[in-house]
């Protein structure tokens, strides 16, 4: 019976703080009666709470937290490593960490160095705490149940080689990253073989590769991010059934960068997100059966890029506005659905007035297949010449799709 | 050069007199206005207006200073009677052509940009009318060159028309041509030599790096990019745009000392 030991123990505790519960709080104070954290940690049983006071507390080593505690900060107190050691390593169920500065994780080519790594935990939660310079942030090894809300990450690498993963999730289900804000780092929220893990509501911006990047995750899903600057963009891979909605994904510049890019998607549903001033906002290669409704692209590059492995796929009240190229394709064929998208390129007419245009709309630009084909020819863009050839073209379709248009494009952006 | 600003003067008022000017400062007025109020936002203003700038000022500045230049022939006679010295006169035409409808697009870009404002917006339009303003200077002295040369003012009409189509059509369709044909080597800076020589072509990459800046992130935008945004890009630009308006001028002032009128 270890509630019994522990109670026994710290009778008074109880005492002094008339409560009847059976959680013990040992407050580490530099010159109290527990004057460092591994002592607290020794001390502290299953249930206890653990205040660490205000100030830097420096680590030799990794501490080991073995038992189910809740460590709490008072003041925000700074846990500081010597550069070469993680600083908390969790292997008991149910801890939760709240209000802590953790610092100094140096970089290592060898080890995923990780302020806070939770190991084989069943239950976890990181709140309101803040990473600075940390090489690897909260890592998550094997855990399920997990939260990680409010927390603030500052990456102190300089290169994407040289810099770790803000959140990183290894094996992990049914966890909660929501409310953080992320940046430097080399991906800001990364997931591998992670299922059911929502992401909600965090910024993750000017990371040097990924801003947010899937592989191998399952049923997960993520609303209402933000995604800016980010080296590469946002990479989703190798996954089935991901959700995302309502989420923001901006200034992702460069012949590599991407606001979204889909490798090997299934089932997933995009909706409500909107896509701004990126280079190529949305790239989907090897995707099938997406549905993509009701998101904006706004003066991007490509707005989208469909390689001809992808089939199935719908694309419905979405908005086209300002962008360089509205879609491009690497094919004659396609097999995904155009259906009632809003284009700011469309030249048609509404004879009947039913809100929808009476000639169907071809996205694909003659051009951009040249694009495709020969990258320097780029440089004629809003060309006159090019503009007749492309006339010529939708006249007489020969060498762009046929089969993707939007057979009902809107006269008015969609509501 | 007493002499030159005089005329300038008088070519000022005679202009200003005309309604094609104004008419011409007014229509981009509107437009401009127009697509503000209708068009959305202020990139896309600029973008609207791009191809405007890049087909109707060539076209009008090389039409209107043709057909001005012929029917300013009993003038010229006229002067040319006085004493006064024949570059001098040219000169002062000249300017007194460009000048006017240099500014008629400007005021007429300038003035709805101002009202409406917006963020993001300055970069965009002041590149514009640069752009505009250059292509005004450069094919009017197309204009006089044709005008010059050609006693037949259809035939006049007809050079200058020629080279309006080789500058803002024909010009691209060889660069495609080359773009297809080499497509195995590196072409980046083949074209960007193609570009600097054909100052419409010029006009719009200035233009795309500031308006499609998001499109042209690939190796090719970032080799524009860069150069035109090095000293020596920005040299090479202006000076070929100088030398546009330049080498038409002096050949047309050439051909203007030794006509017999």
């Amino acid at each position: 019976m270890p509630w019994l030991r522990s109670a026994a123990g710290t009778a008074w505790v109880l005492a002094a703080t008339s409560t009847l519960s059976a959680q013990q709080t040992i407050t580490v104070r530099a010159a109290g009666p527990v004057a460092t954290i591994a002592g607290a940690l020794r001390q502290a049983g299953d249930g206890d709470r653990i205040v660490i006071t205000a100030g830097t507390w420096a680590l030799d080593s990794p501490l080991v937290v073995a038992h189910r505690v809740d460590i709490e900060g008072e003041g925000m107190p700074v846990l500081r490593g010597r550069g070469n050691h993680e600083l908390l390593r969790i292997t008991a169920n149910g801890v939760r960490i709240r209000g802590l500065a953790f610092q100094n994780v140096r970089t290592s080519y060898i080890d995923d160095l990780a302020a806070v790594r939770f190991i084989e935990v069943d239950g976890c939660a990181v709140e309101d705490s803040r990473f600075e310079g940390t090489f690897f942030g909260i890592y998550l090894q094997k855990a399920k149940g997990c939260r990680i809300t409010g927390n603030h990450f500052v990456g102190g690498g300089r290169s994407e080689s040289g810099s770790g993963n803000a959140i990183h999730l290894w094996n992990s289900t049914r966890t909660l990253i929501a409310d953080n804000e992320i940046t430097q780092h080399r991906d800001g929220i990364y997931l591998e073989f992670a299922r059911h893990v929502d992401v909600v509501g965090n910024i993750s911006e000017a990371n040097f590769r990924y801003g947010l990047h899937f592989m191998f995750s399952d049923s997960c899903n993520y609303r209402g991010n933000r995604f800016r600057s980010n080296g590469a963009g946002i990479a989703v891979m190798y996954s089935k059934q991901v959700d995302m909605t309502g989420n923001r994904f901006e200034d992702n510049w460069g012949a590599g960068a991407y606001g979204l890019l889909l490798k090997d998607i299934t089932d997933g549903r995009l909706e409500d997100n909107r896509f701004a001033g990126n280079s190529t906002a949305l790239f989907l290669e090897g995707s099938s059966r997406l549905l993509v409704r009701g998101n904006a692209f706004d003066r991007n590059g490509w707005a989208i890029k469909l390689m001809a492995n992808t089939e199935g796929n719908r694309f419905e009240d979405n908005t086209f506005s300002g962008n360089s190229f509205d879609v491009a394709t690497n094919s004659r064929s396609n097999a995904s659905v155009f259906d009632a998208n809003y284009w700011d390129h469309y030249q048609g007419y509404d004879l009947d007035r039913d809100g929808y245009g009476d000639v169907p709309y071809s996205p694909v630009r003659l051009f951009s297949l040249v694009v495709q084909q020969n990258e320097p020819a780029l440089i004629l863009l809003r060309s006159f010449m090019v503009d007749l050839l492309e006339v010529a073209e939708r006249v007489m379709p020969v060498l762009t799709p046929a089969t993707l248009v939007d057979q009902r494009p809107r006269f008015t952006v969609p509501k | 050069m007493s002499a030159a600003r005089k005329v300038l003067g008088y070519s000022l008022s005679n202009l200003l007199r005309n309604w094609w000017v104004l008419g011409y400062g007014l229509l981009f007025l509107f437009l401009t206005d127009a697509l503000f109020r209708f068009g959305g936002g202020g990139p896309r203003v600029a973008a609207s207006l791009m191809n405007v700038v890049l087909i109707v000022i060539p076209l009008v500045s090389v039409v209107f200073g043709t057909l001005y230049f012929s029917n300013s022939r009993e003038f010229i006679e006229l002067l040319l009677a006085q004493p006064v010295s024949r570059p001098a006169l040219f000169t002062g035409l000249y300017f007194g052509l460009a000048l006017p409808l240099a500014a008629a697009f400007a005021i007429g870009v300038a003035l709805p940009a101002a009202a409406h404002g917006g963020a993001g917006l300055m970069r965009p339009v002041a590149t514009l009318v640069a752009a505009g303003v250059l292509l005004t200077f450069v094919f009017t002295s197309v204009a006089f060159l044709a005008g010059v040369h050609f006693e037949d003012r259809a035939k006049g009409l007809g050079f200058a028309l020629l080279v309006w189509f080789c500058c803002a059509v024909l010009y691209d369709g060889l660069i495609l041509l080359v773009a297809t044909m080499f497509r195995d080597y590196p072409l980046e800076p083949a074209l960007l030599a193609l570009t600097v020589l054909n100052p419409v072509d010029l006009a719009r990459v200035l233009l795309l790096l500031t308006l499609d800046a998001a499109a042209l992130m690939g190796y090719t935008g970032a080799v524009f990019g860069r150069f035109f945004g090095s000293a020596l890009g920005i040299a090479a630009a202006a000076a070929a745009l100088l030398m546009w308006t330049a080498v038409p001028f002096l050949l047309g002032l050439r051909g203007f000392n030794r006509k017999d009128f």
